[in-house]
């Protein structure tokens, strides 16, 4: 497979990443690898932590407490890293598509010129040059008119057009690290897929790694190459998107597979329970309260991730923590 | 992302902050009101806390600079500005509560007015209240002293006639909320008398946040009447007035300073306290409306 | 958005005629005869109703009315008797630009030391540099102007001599002339301004910067100024420019005090002295023009709210 020719020089490895906010921690030691050139699913509830990972490794994180370290090939521990530099590698290095385009772009000034100013502080370019490159960038994502788009406040454009508009200014730097959290929550389910695919193919054609966040666990292996299982701001599975979806061990993924396969619905059902709140975790496994399979020593001993495979141990392998796996 | 915990003792939190003490809470609106209590007093109590009579003059101690006879000093006609400014104490508070309770009685009537009319009335009536408002108060009121002349009791009917806007204002604006509650209509169709239905569904709406209104706009009718006075325009001289105090030293500033300051920093504290006063009354009354928001 | 705009215009000129009828009727209402006032003692039954005639006092009040205010508008306001002018010349040639400079000096003072501390005290949010910042709004807003005038005329024009206390120089013969007498008076009337814009600003400005399109700004890497001054201020210019033009009969009562304090020779000073020597149409002619100032400004403020937040401009 060709995941082992990457996996001698990650892009980015985030290692021990714990998030608190007050009391309640949100992150609690999550690990994970990228591959250069690969797109990494992080799949989950709402509030297991998926996007906090995203906000985190962007240094965007306001009013809490990080921990851990995560290398970004090149630049070093981007959590450590002073903010000057960290201004310099967002944009350029590592940029975010974030869910709600229609938030996420400033009322108050056109499209156009919002694009415009990324390309001319990240490539340097004249403002004729930067005009030149952002109808190319329009096109390139889908926006017909993309000359006359350019002059459209964010309110003139539709869900999907926004959407078009902020994949278009993440990747007006050419970074090799896109952050997409959950780009496709606030849109029409027939867009959904063409944005995730766009996002794909761009992303792609460049040779950037992609994190993805996601609800859904069909889409995210069938998009992704890689998945990795929050729940509770723990890790409880990850591997490649074939392994996780069809050979899953942890209780919990073939729940969330189970909620998909039954319903058949697009969007992930949560399993039935509740998940902990953050001044009541138990000691031990984090879904030992709802888990079917759960043993005594589930609610005291908190389980290690461990390799499926013993023969396959790398950072990109097939993982999960279980002390009672399917 | 949400977090659980925090959510959840929110109500516990607001529950223990609603056992505690308004004046535990909030220790500046305390000290304030303690504030605007101590000049309440002076005001009451002048003639027996005032050293000197204020309209004594004594050429034997004209101008004289803050010492043990005379605390705060002396004016130009060396009448004692102690004695004076707990006098102006009176007459600011009783200038500043009789105009506020003018302006609300005034607004009271056109804005339930405006309020109930409906039809091309309620529109006349609130071009009316757009009219009174496009002309600040202090302005309306030099042009009523105009018509009136001068004096406490002219100074008291033009301030509190350029009141009257902002209390038809929202006297109308929480009519407008009862209406839309429907009582008015209900009452109607049952044909219960329009007065009961003012009496029993729209004044004890109205009344409450009228009232608010009232605590906090005094600072602002004494500002506007201090200021009239200031002009030269609102209570005649020998009366002890603040205003008319700053005014009379403010040609003395160079070699008598303490003339202006000491009425003015009397002046100054009132309006401070009234106003934490009055921010925190409201807030408390309508946690949503935070001050600067 | 045009019909809006134009009922915004119809709804201020039914306002203008109310405040203009009010305005008249203050004439009308005003204590003492005018015929009589302009005779003087010893008149003719016949000179006083040659006289009436003359002035018009016959005739129904909607008539008088009219005649006025085509005097009005056609700037043949009366004359003067105390400043023995041409009330026109006085009060919108001579006066008003005074007023204008000083409350558009003001107004500038106001929002290049307002915006600036309330930016500065909504990034340092619950620090002491905040909290000294909301102990200065809280006693700008509530301390009365003309003392405060008082107090910077004995510090820096008694004590330490820095500034001159009185007179007005135009700035628009002598721009640095007229800004150095404008210091003062511009310092006193704008300090309320300038305490009301550091807590609108930090108030709106923190709730601006929670917004997505900031994080949004921040994670395509533009710089940390960039994103407070372009993205954040650029956002919280429509409730600035709302409260303004709320505020704006504050200023102009404000102005009204400073010129008194300072011997600026405003519509202020007009309409005190106007008061004093019982001149009704200088009263008239004062009352009028910050009528048509407020209502022109707030006008204004209303059209400009599609040039601020573009999201209004396609509303129907």
């Amino acid at each position: 497979m060709k995941m082992d020719a990457i996996a001698a020089d990650p892009l980015l490895a985030v290692t021990d990443l714990t998030v608190y906010r007050g009391q309640a921690k949100i992150l609690d030691r999550v690990s994970l690898s990228l591959a250069r050139g690969e797109t990494l699913a992080l799949v989950g509830e709402s509030g297991a932590g998926k996007s906090t990972i995203a906000t985190a490794l962007m240094r965007l994180l306001d009013g809490a407490e990080v921990e851990g370290q995560a290398d970004l090939s090149g630049a070093g521990d981007l959590l450590a890293l002073p903010e000057a530099q960290m201004v310099r590698l967002r944009g350029r290095r590592m940029s975010m598509i974030f869910q709600d385009a229609g938030a996420a772009l400033n009322p108050a000034y056109t499209v156009g010129r919002q694009l415009i100013s990324v390309l001319r502080r990240t490539m340097g370019l004249d403002r004729a040059a930067a005009r030149a490159r952002a109808v190319d960038l329009f096109t390139q994502v889908g926006i017909n008119d993309a000359e006359a788009r350019l002059s459209a406040f964010p309110h003139q454009l539709s869900g999907g057009m926004q959407q078009r508009v902020m994949v278009a200014i993440a990747l007006a730097g050419n970074p090799d690290l896109l952050l997409a959290d959950e780009p496709t929550s606030a849109l029409d389910v027939t867009i959904q897929a063409q944005i995730v695919r766009l996002i794909l193919s761009l992303t792609r054609d460049r040779g950037a790694s992609c994190i993805f966040v996601l609800h859904d666990l069909a889409l995210a292996s069938q998009a992704c190459d890689r998945i990795v299982v929050l729940y509770a701001g723990q890790v409880v599975e990850s591997g490649p998107a074939h392994d996780v979806l069809t050979r899953n061990r942890h209780p919990y993924t073939r729940q969330l597979q189970g909620c998909v396969l039954e319903i058949g619905r697009k969007d992930l059902l949560a399993p039935e329970g509740n998940v902990p709140s953050h001044d009541q975790m138990p000691e031990g496994c984090r879904f030992a309260t709802r888990c079917p399979r759960a043993l005594p020593h589930c609610a005291t001993e908190p389980p290690p991730l461990a390799a499926a495979d013993p023969a396959r141990t790398g950072p990109l392998d097939h993982a999960f923590a279980c002390w009672n796996p399917e | 992302m949400t977090v659980q915990a925090p959510l959840l003792s929110a109500p516990a939190a607001r529950r223990r902050r609603g056992r505690r003490s308004i004046f535990l809470r909030r220790p500046f609106f305390t000290v304030a009101l303690v504030v605007a209590a101590g000049y309440l007093l002076a005001a009451i109590f002048a003639p027996w806390v005032a050293p000197y009579d204020p309209v004594l003059q004594d050429t034997n101690a004209m101008m004289m600079p803050p010492s043990g006879a005379h605390l705060l000093g002396t004016d130009s006609y060396g009448q004692d500005i102690l004695s004076r400014v707990i006098f102006g104490a009176r007459y600011a508070l009783v200038i500043g509560l009789c105009s506020v309770l003018i302006g609300a009685a005034g607004g009271l009537v056109i804005g339930l007015a405006a309020g109930l009319a409906g039809g091309w009335v309620e529109w006349a009536l609130m071009r009316l209240i757009d009219s009174i408002l496009a002309l600040p108060s202090l302005i309306l009121a030099v042009a009523f002293i105009a018509i009136l002349g001068q004096g406490v009791d002219k100074v008291v009917i033009a301030v509190g006639l350029s009141m009257i806007g902002p209390f038809a204002r929202t006297v109308r604006a929480d009519v407008m909320q009862v209406r839309v509650q429907g009582f008015i209509e209900a009452a109607h169709l049952m044909s219960i008398p329009s007065l009961a239905v003012v009496w029993r569904h729209v004044l004890p709406n109205v009344i409450f946040p009228l009232a608010v209104q009232v605590t906090i706009r005094i600072s602002e009718a004494i500002l506007v009447s201090s200021s009239l006075s200031f002009l030269g325009i609102g209570v005649t001289p020998p009366t002890p007035d603040w205003g008319l105090m700053i005014a009379e030293g403010r040609d003395f500033v160079s070699f008598a300073p303490w003339m202006s300051a000491m009425p003015g920093f009397a002046l100054a504290l009132l309006l401070i306290a009234l106003s934490i006063v009055g921010d925190g009354i409201r807030e408390e009354v309508d946690p949503k409306s935070r001050r600067g928001a | 958005m045009l019909r809006q705009a134009l009922g915004k215009i119809g709804q201020t000129l039914v306002v203008l005629f109310i405040v203009s009828v009010a305005t008249f009727g203050l004439l009308k209402l005003a204590p003492g005869d005018p015929v009589q006032i302009m005779l003087g003692s010893e008149y003719s039954p016949e000179a006083y109703e040659q006289l009436t005639i003359e002035m018009g006092l016959d005739r129904p009040f909607l008539t008088q009315y009219l005649d006025w205010a085509t005097n009005f508008v056609t700037g043949d306001w009366g004359t003067s008797f105390v400043a023995r002018t041409d009330i026109f010349t006085y009060g919108f040639m001579e006066a008003l630009p005074v007023t204008l400079t000083l409350a558009s000096f003001s107004l500038a003072f106001a929002i290049l030391i307002g915006v600036p501390l309330g930016v500065l005290s909504a990034v340092k949010k619950d620090t002491a540099c905040d909290a000294g910042s909301a102990v200065l709004a809280l006693t700008g807003t509530a301390f009365p102007s003309f003392l405060l005038g008082i107090l910077l005329i004995w510090f820096f024009g008694v004590k330490l001599g820095w500034f001159p206390v009185m007179g007005y120089v135009s700035p628009w013969q002598d721009f640095w002339g007229g800004l150095y007498h404008m210091i003062l008076p511009g310092l006193t009337l704008s300090t309320y301004f300038i305490a009301m814009i550091t807590r609108l600003t930090r108030a709106t400005l923190i709730e601006v910067l929670e917004q997505p399109y900031i994080a949004a700004a921040r994670a395509r890497g533009e710089p940390g100024w960039r994103v407070i001054w372009v993205h954040g201020v650029r956002n919280i210019a429509m409730p600035l420019v709302t409260i303004l033009g709320l505020q704006l009969g504050t200023l102009l009562q404000g102005t009204v005090l400073t010129e008194t304090v300072f011997n600026l020779p405003g519509i202020g000073q007009m309409l005190t002295s106007a008061v004093l020597g019982r001149e009704y149409m200088v009263v008239q002619a004062g009352v009028m023009m910050t009528a048509f100032l407020f209502i022109g400004v707030n006008l204004l403020v209303d059209l400009s709210y599609p040039i601020l937040d573009p999201r209004l401009r396609d509303r129907r």
